[in-house]
């Protein structure tokens, strides 16, 4: 039992080690600690997935994750998604699609995305918006999202 | 949040004798126990995570029939799982209409019937009356803000639902929860493992204090089994009313049939005088809501929640006829 320990996290390939306080989320070890502000602090209770990472390849809300029950996993952010200059294919649909206004929901709907289209849950836009309904986005973006999600599964051969 | 202890249990065993000591959390999914300890409504001293116990996330078939479901397999792992999607629609679509895909991601089968009631006065941020937060402080929904609360089984102590989907689904399918303690586990039916606040309005679930939830035992499989979930919103929003339904048929008669609705009291309600009436009536009749208003009668609507007894009317045939074959 520890009320702080040096926690080993795998993030978006690279290794840290971060002493932190059991009481830390991924969230805000992903934010305060390694400086990737990529992923957004929306609700910080699981209700609007501005959050949402990739833990062990499935898509997940960092907020409601201990970074303690993290350690040892391997975490994908939306940093980690480009290769070099070279957009992720779901990055460039949401330019293409024009896909938001404000931005801030923007890398969680991209990194739930990338786990939706994983998972097969593209089939049609009705499964892309269920499949995605755990991201809100407050400028209401819902159409052009779904386009975009269904366009890159299409790029990859999923729909 | 308090700051605490942590530590990852290795086996049931590990996690028990660690849970022995006071002021001791499980942490298995982990979507409630962080709210909670946000909010302030738990603030223990130590947590322990469960999630490393592979043996807890394992679905098994039984010899005798049926499934055994670790209590730490993720709800998107069951719902999707072949054999649950097969013999068990009920639970698979409760599961998939609960939450969203980020969060069945994490949270788990034997975590998620813990959940504590949704009423907007127990998960204040400032203090407000709540016999569930503070004991003996008083219900501020009992004539608040109570459009979502109960029909069935209030007290004035307590107008809070249980608002689990899967909840609804594993008690109309009479599964039972495993669970371990010091001492030994025992077997809880899905159906009794809420407590109506008649019993303890400060209560939410049976689970003693040091006892862990290891799987959930789902009796023989039923294809014939649906549940539907009316709410506000189409995706990620809980339910107003839902319905679970599970029947055995003959031809186009009904054998038995087994119904519970969701969100309308503290505990899936399963509706036992409708069940009795339905037994030997023809799919169609029961559809066209045979026996409903006299079992709605009990109804006890609160201010604001009439529309609920409606609802729930309606959901019962739609699930019927939806489980028979008919929509």
């Amino acid at each position: 039992m520890k009320r702080r320990d040096t926690l080993h996290l795998t993030v978006n390939g690279v290794d840290h080690a971060l002493d932190l306080e059991s009481r830390v989320t991924l969230l805000d070890a992903l934010r305060e600690r390694l400086v990737l502000t990529g992923t957004k602090k929306g609700c910080n209770r699981g209700e609007c997935g501005a959050c949402t990472v990739l833990v062990e390849g499935r898509r997940v809300n960092s907020c409601l994750m201990l970074a303690a029950a993290a350690a040892g996993k391997h975490i994908t952010t939306i940093e980690g998604l480009s290769t070099g200059d070279q957009l992720h294919p779901l990055q460039q649909a949401f330019i293409d699609h024009d896909a938001f206004q404000c931005g801030f929901c923007t890398s969680g709907q991209i990194m739930s995305a990338v786990g939706c289209i994983n998972e097969g849950h593209t089939k049609n836009n009705e499964e892309i918006r269920e499949w995605m309904s755990g991201n809100i986005c407050r400028c209401s973006a819902y159409p052009q999202i779904a386009a975009a999600v269904a366009a890159a599964a299409s790029e990859k051969g999923h729909a | 949040m308090r700051d605490f202890a942590y530590a990852r249990a290795q086996s049931v065993n590990d996690a028990l004798a660690m849970l022995a000591r006071p002021e001791t959390a499980l942490l298995a999914g982990g979507t409630e126990l962080l709210n909670w300890m946000r909010i302030g409504i738990e603030g223990p001293a130590r947590v322990v995570d469960l999630t490393h116990i592979a043996s807890l996330g394992e679905i098994t078939e039984l010899d005798a029939g049926g499934l055994r479901i670790g209590s730490l397999a993720k709800l998107n792992d069951v719902a999707l799982d072949p054999r649950v999607q097969r013999d068990y629609p009920v639970l698979s679509t409760a599961i998939l209409k609960a939450a969203s895909a980020q969060i069945r991601n994490l949270a788990t089968i034997g975590g998620n019937p813990m959940q504590r009631v949704r009423c907007q006065y127990f998960r204040a941020d400032e203090a407000t009356p709540c016999n569930k937060r503070r004991p003996g402080s008083g219900c501020a929904a009992l004539h608040g803000m109570n459009d979502r609360h109960a029909i069935f089984g209030w007290t004035d102590d307590c107008v809070a639902v249980q608002p689990s989907d899967p909840a609804v689904a594993l008690a109309v399918l009479d599964a039972t929860l495993i669970t371990a303690r010091a001492g030994g586990g025992r077997s809880i039916p899905a159906r009794t493992f809420h407590v109506l606040p008649s019993e303890d309005p400060s209560a939410h679930n049976v689970l003693a204090a040091d006892e862990i939830i290891t799987a959930i035992i789902l009796p023989a499989p039923c294809r014939r089994s649906a549940y539907l979930k009316l709410r506000d919103r189409e995706s990620y929003e809980y339910a107003t009313v839902s319905a679970a339904v599970a029947l055995d048929m003959d031809g186009t008669t009904i054998k038995r049939a087994r119904i519970a609705l969701g969100s309308v009291a503290m505990r899936p309600w399963r509706l036992d005088r409708l069940e009795q009436r339905l037994a030997g009536a023809s799919l169609q009749a029961a559809a066209e809501g045979l026996g409903l208003d006299e079992v709605f009668a009990d109804a006890r609507p609160l201010s604001d929640n009439a529309h609920k007894v409606f609802m729930a009317k309606h959901a019962v045939q739609r699930t019927i006829a939806a489980a028979g074959g008919l929509a």
